[in-house]
């Protein structure tokens, strides 16, 4: 809604400065987006009229022109061709500035002086999307009797600043400049003065001519029609031109005026029919039939459903309610009487039906908020008025006004105690009052409390809560002190899980990982692209109605993908190393009358090499990269065993390079590289490293709480030793051979190299581990040492034919 | 004798003064302390002295004896000082040049600012709860006074599932979760954040974004006590010269609403670019938790009252590190991921 500062001053007194009274409103909940200056920066443009017009001497495409600006004749040369004697038209004199910026100086055009320039609507600020095509292309010719030699920014009403409200849907009484008008009023502590119509009618009555019959009472609680006759069909007076513009609407004709003129002022849409086209001078508001059809003004046809309201006559529809009219009963230059429509449709239906068809008008826009029920009649009675005062034509006597049920007028009572509870702050009962009174409630106070009449304007209050916020805003949220709350005092603790998962968070960033977040929503592609077979039931996804495209279409059942697009995203920036994790949830379906499941998922993935330092070489971010940092992250959540499983069928994974990890008894989730297809697809460089775990389960087998063993109180006793074997024998069954022949003095036992080549014969490579002994109760002898390394280099033999390298 | 002891005495002197290496200087302790050593020879000479001379010279030879031990020493440790110095100066390395590469990580920057906003409610005792990011209509709009057909619904244009199921818009069904869990029992202190989705795209929107939610019920909660935490929480988040301005708004599940804003954190106040010229950011909408909220959740709305708040992460993070376009936030160009 487009504010005239000017026009608001007709309702109430305003004195303060329009940035001062927006500012006053944003913070009284009528939020105030923007002030416009209009006009701004134009400056001597006067009205003059164009006394004659003759030839250019040296061109055929301009005229000379003389033209009166109140008493000074100037000779002006234009192109203009929209512009004939006696027109009064803008004129920039010489030192003028335009809305651009442009300077007017004195000029010869092709030898001929021109003293000024005529001006476009453009030129002075105007939108050119409120003025009639004509107008907008060419020099803005005003009405004959305009006065000359004015500031033409004055005559066109561009003195004015405009208020832009950025209005919250609950207040749609804020639509009209009473209702802007009234919140003033009540701010500033200023009577409101609101029009009362008062005009002269015909001595015919409408009674007899028109008929209105309501079948569809729940989508229309009211409607009032008028009938004006003798009609004269001609452009709306300057000033009525002007406050449309301003507002952002486009002048038609004297009778649209008039409805859109109403609607600004008093909330109320309305509609004016060709009285002598309506079949019978009937209405009937029923809902439509299905696929009955219309021509609505804009000329399409408009096939109605039978969700939807019709306005009908006795051959058909006229008009879909409160969202357009129909162009067989259009008002046009032809036309000698109207019917004039103020109703009340349905909010929703009007919403509904306004969205089906794609349609969103000023009238509409205000049904779907809800107007005023109590306002249809004056609106009617209004537009009557104003058309008599522009001898636009005469209202017949009477109105038609059929209301069914006019709503029971709502009470409310307001406990000054109660919104002491809830605002914190006591705002004395008079002042309650008085806020209310001026916001035009009806009070009555009954003692302790107020009883509070809601007057019909606001829908959007029917609680004592709505109540207070009413108080609240007007007495002035600043006014309120803060305090923090007392009371049982809590403890704000995090819960395990959600510590863990920090944990996590900070453990893996600081193993050299960068945290990413990516969509939840994916394509359906990727799990293609991730080699799924056709059966997989990570295939069976969250699908969304109304997704934004197929590139957000179902909810992810792998986190991966999303990973791998990010690599891949930036390996074709030319970032070609790095490690990335998430955590975020995966939504597996359900089935019909459930939420899908959601759990919790950790995945991560490497490509490249870490920096090469000048004194360390780079390492590859490869398969043993993520190991270590998961057996980092095991560690650190303090987790149940966890065993690497070589993992032979997964589709989406390397079968050599990847493993299956086991907890618990149960999978948790699975490491390796990614298959080459899945690269390819994705386009990714030639190995990249992943996994993808169950947090959940994760979580499930994490915090184990330490336990303390004594330290030794005997010295340790080291031993490296190597053994060659042959290659393929997985290092874990090794290490489980070292253990139990180690025995118990065995403590711990670490592989610290792996070799092939050189000395090492074809198909064997040499492990080298070193060894740790102690006792408990003594130090260890050499001999004793010695045994036990014999015993290990025994049963490496036995199982795996190694031999001990000297 | 004594002649000859004050010479020895002096060419020790000049002897010490010589010698360069410990190996000299042992040398020198050799050649006159030791067993065969010059003072020693002397020392023995000490027989053919009359027992007049004996005490005097034998005192002498004490003296140069303590002279020579005690200047030494005294050259000795000098001398591994000095070695000790010449050595560390030796083994000097660039420090200039840069250290070993440890593999470098970092949180997303969601991340980061979340838990910031985490911390400072956590303490001030709320704990944290969360929820379904796929929701039932009932959760997600109608428990929250937001029924079918509701004009205010469009300000949230919604994911839908099926007629029933969508992707939550806001993290407040959570609120209704948990005071449903909760009821009768008092206070709820939590807040809730999560991911949320809205069906928007551009330099401003995220089809996904994150927010927080905070709800606080318990008997005498005031509007009064939701301007004084979020006050609190403004200052602790972006500074305690941040100040904070209630503007009353309208969400459907609280009454009182109201929208805060805080001084620019770019210009504080005085209005640039980012605050469009007027001095005030606006970061997140709260209010009085709406009494048919608290009806349908289990607490009775005369007894029991509670404020709500919502803040999106993306706003707070974008304001807190200048970032320009909420796109890049989920783009995850490691470039940018770096740099926080
Ligand atoms: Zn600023």
């Amino acid at each position: 809604m487009r504010v005239s500062y000017k026009w608001l001053q007709e309702f109430v007194e305003i004195d303060i400065a329009p940035q001062e009274l927006a500012d006053r409103l944003t913070l009284a909940g009528v939020t105030v987006e923007g002030v416009t200056e209009l006009g701004s920066g134009v400056s001597n443009v006067l009205t003059g009229r164009i006394e004659s017009i003759s030839p250019h001497p040296n061109a055929d495409k301009l005229v000379v022109t003389s033209v009166n600006t109140g008493g000074v004749q100037r000779q002006i040369v234009t192109a203009a061709t929209n512009v004939r004697e006696g027109d009064v038209i803008p004129v920039a004199v010489e030192g003028a500035r335009l809305a651009s910026g442009l300077v007017i100086k004195k000029a010869k055009l092709r030898g001929v002086e021109s003293r000024g320039m005529m001006c476009s609507g453009q030129e002075l600020g105007i939108d050119p999307k409120t003025m009639v095509a004509e107008q907008a292309n060419g020099i803005m010719i005003l009405p004959p009797g305009t006065p000359l030699g004015k500031e033409a920014k004055e005559i066109l009403g561009l003195d004015d600043h405009i208020l832009e409200l950025d209005l919250t849907p609950n207040r749609g009484d804020c639509l009209s400049m009473i209702g802007v008008a009234r919140e003033v009023a009540a701010l500033l502590g200023r009577p409101l003065r609101i029009p009362q119509p008062s005009f002269k009618e015909l001595a015919e009555s409408i009674e007899g001519q028109a008929r209105v019959d309501i079948d569809a009472t729940d989508l229309c609680g009211r409607f009032c029609a008028r009938l004006i006759k003798n009609v004269r069909m001609g452009p709306s007076p300057l000033w009525m031109q002007q406050r449309l513009r301003n507002a952002g609407i486009r002048p038609i004709s004297n009778i649209v005026d008039v409805t859109n003129y109403v609607m600004l002022e008093l909330g109320q849409p309305m509609h004016a029919y060709d009285y002598n086209l309506l079949a019978d001078g009937r209405i009937i508001v029923r809902r439509a039939r299905d696929e009955e059809k219309m021509l609505s003004l804009d000329g399409c046809e408009r096939s109605l459903t039978p969700d939807m309201l019709a306005i009908t006559d006795s051959d058909g529809p006229v008009g879909i309610a409160g969202v357009m009219g129909g162009l067989t009963t259009e008002v046009t230059a032809k036309t000698t009487s109207v019917l004039l429509e103020a109703a009340f449709f349905n909010p929703i239906s009007i919403r509904k039906t306004s969205k089906v068809l794609g349609l969103r008008s000023e009238a509409s826009q205000r049904f779907e908020k809800g107007i005023d029920i109590g306002g249809a009649a004056r609106a009617t009675n209004r537009a009557a008025q104003l058309i008599a005062e522009m001898e636009a034509g005469d209202a017949v006597s009477g109105v038609i006004d059929v209301f069914p049920e006019p709503p029971q007028a709502k009470i409310v009572s307001f406990r000054p105690a109660r919104a002491a509870y809830i605002l914190g702050v006591e705002v004395p009962k008079e002042e309650a009052a008085e806020i209310l009174t001026a916001l035009q409630f009806k009070v009555r106070d009954s003692g302790a409390d107020l009883l509070v009449t809601v007057p019909t304007h606001r829908v959007d209050v029917s609680l004592e809560v709505d109540l207070i916020e009413e108080i609240a805003r007007m007495h002035g949220f600043d006014q309120v002190p803060g305090t923090l709350p007392f009371g049982q005092s809590t403890q704000g603790k995090q819960t395990r899980e959600q510590s863990l998962i920090a944990g996590i968070r900070n453990r893996l960033a600081g193993d050299g990982l960068y945290e990413l977040m990516t969509y939840s929503f994916t394509h359906p592609r990727v799990l293609d692209q991730m080699n799924l077979p056709g059966e997989s039931p990570l295939r069976e996804t969250v699908k969304l109605q109304n997704p934004l495209s197929e590139e957000h279409s179902v909810m992810r059942t792998m986190m991966l993908p999303g990973l791998l697009d990010a690599l891949a995203r930036n390996f074709s920036r030319r970032v070609q190393n790095g490690a990335v994790f998430e955590l975020g949830r995966v939504f597996y379906p359900q089935g019909e009358g459930s939420l899908p499941e959601e759990r919790q998922v950790l995945a991560a993935a490497a490509m490249g090499r870490t920096p090469a330092g000048w004194n360390a070489p780079a390492w590859e971010l490869d398969f043993y990269y993520l190991k270590g940092v998961l057996e980092n992250l095991f560690d650190y959540l303090r987790t149940e065993p966890v065993s690497f499983k070589p993992e032979l069928e997964n589709p989406s994974f390397h079968p050599g390079r990847s493993a299956w990890l086991e907890v618990a008894g149960a999978r948790l989730g699975v490491l390796g590289e990614l298959h080459p297809d899945v690269l390819e697809q994705f386009e990714l460089p030639d190995r990249v490293v992943a996994f993808e775990l169950d947090l959940d389960r994760l979580l499930a087998v994490s915090g184990r709480p330490p336990v303390y063993a004594t330290l030794p109180r005997f010295p340790a006793v080291e031993r490296d030793i190597a053994v060659l074997i042959k290659q393929g024998t997985p290092a874990v069954q090794v290490v489980d051979a070292i253990r139990s022949a180690g025995g118990d003095l065995l403590r711990s036992v670490s592989l610290f190299d792996v070799y092939r080549g050189g000395q090492v014969s074809q198909g064997y490579q040499s492990m080298a581990f070193s060894l740790r002994f102690y006792a408990e109760d003594r130090t260890l002898t050499d001999t004793e040492v010695a045994e036990i390394t014999s015993a290990i280099a025994q049963a490496l033999a036995q199982q795996f034919g190694a031999e001990l390298r000297a | 004798m004594e002649e000859k002891l004050k010479r020895l005495n002096e060419d020790v002197r000049k002897a010490l003064a010589e010698a360069h290496t410990m190996d000299e200087l042992n040398e020198i302790r050799v050649r006159i302390l030791g067993k065969k050593g010059e003072l020693t020879q002397i020392l023995r000479g000490m027989g053919g002295l009359s027992s007049e001379e004996r005490p005097r010279i034998g005192q002498v030879a004490n003296e140069v004896r303590n002279t020579i031990e005690g200047e030494l020493t005294a050259r000795t440790a000098g001398l591994k000082e000095l070695l000790k110095e010449q050595k560390l100066r030796e083994e000097g390395i660039d420090i200039t040049l840069p250290g070993t590469p440890v593999p470098r990580g970092r949180k997303h920057p969601l991340t980061i600012v979340r838990e910031e906003i985490q911390d400072i409610f956590l303490g001030l005792g709320f704990s944290i709860a969360e929820g379904p990011e796929i929701e039932t209509d009932y959760y997600n709009f109608e428990a929250l006074n937001l029924p079918k057909d509701h004009p205010a619904r469009d300000m949230q244009d919604t994911f839908f599932i099926s007629p029933e199921t969508l992707l939550r818009t806001h993290t407040s069904p959570v609120q209704v979760r948990t005071m449903e869990k909760t009821a009768p029992e008092l206070p709820v202190k939590i807040i809730v954040p999560g991911k949320v989705y809205r069906r928007d795209d551009d330099a401003t929107h995220s089809p996904m974004f994150n927010q927080v939610e905070g709800l606080a019920v318990d008997r005498r909660i005031t509007f009064s006590d939701l301007k004084g935490t979020l006050d609190l929480f403004a200052r602790l988040m972006f500074g305690m010269k941040t100040k904070t301005r209630f503007r009353p708004s309208f969400f459907p599940f609280t009454e009182p609403s109201a929208e805060v804003d805080i001084s620019c954190v770019i210009c504080g106040g005085d209005g640039c670019r980012v605050c469009s010229h007027t001095g005030w950011l606006e970061i997140l909408g709260s209010g009085m938790v709406h009494p048919r909220v608290l009806e349908v959740s289990g607490y009775n709305s005369e007894e029991v009252t509670g404020f709500a708040f919502g803040m999106g992460v993306e706003r707070i993070t974008m304001l807190k590190y200048g970032i320009d376009d909420m796109r890049l936030l989920f783009d995850n160009d490691l470039r940018f991921l770096q740099q926080f």
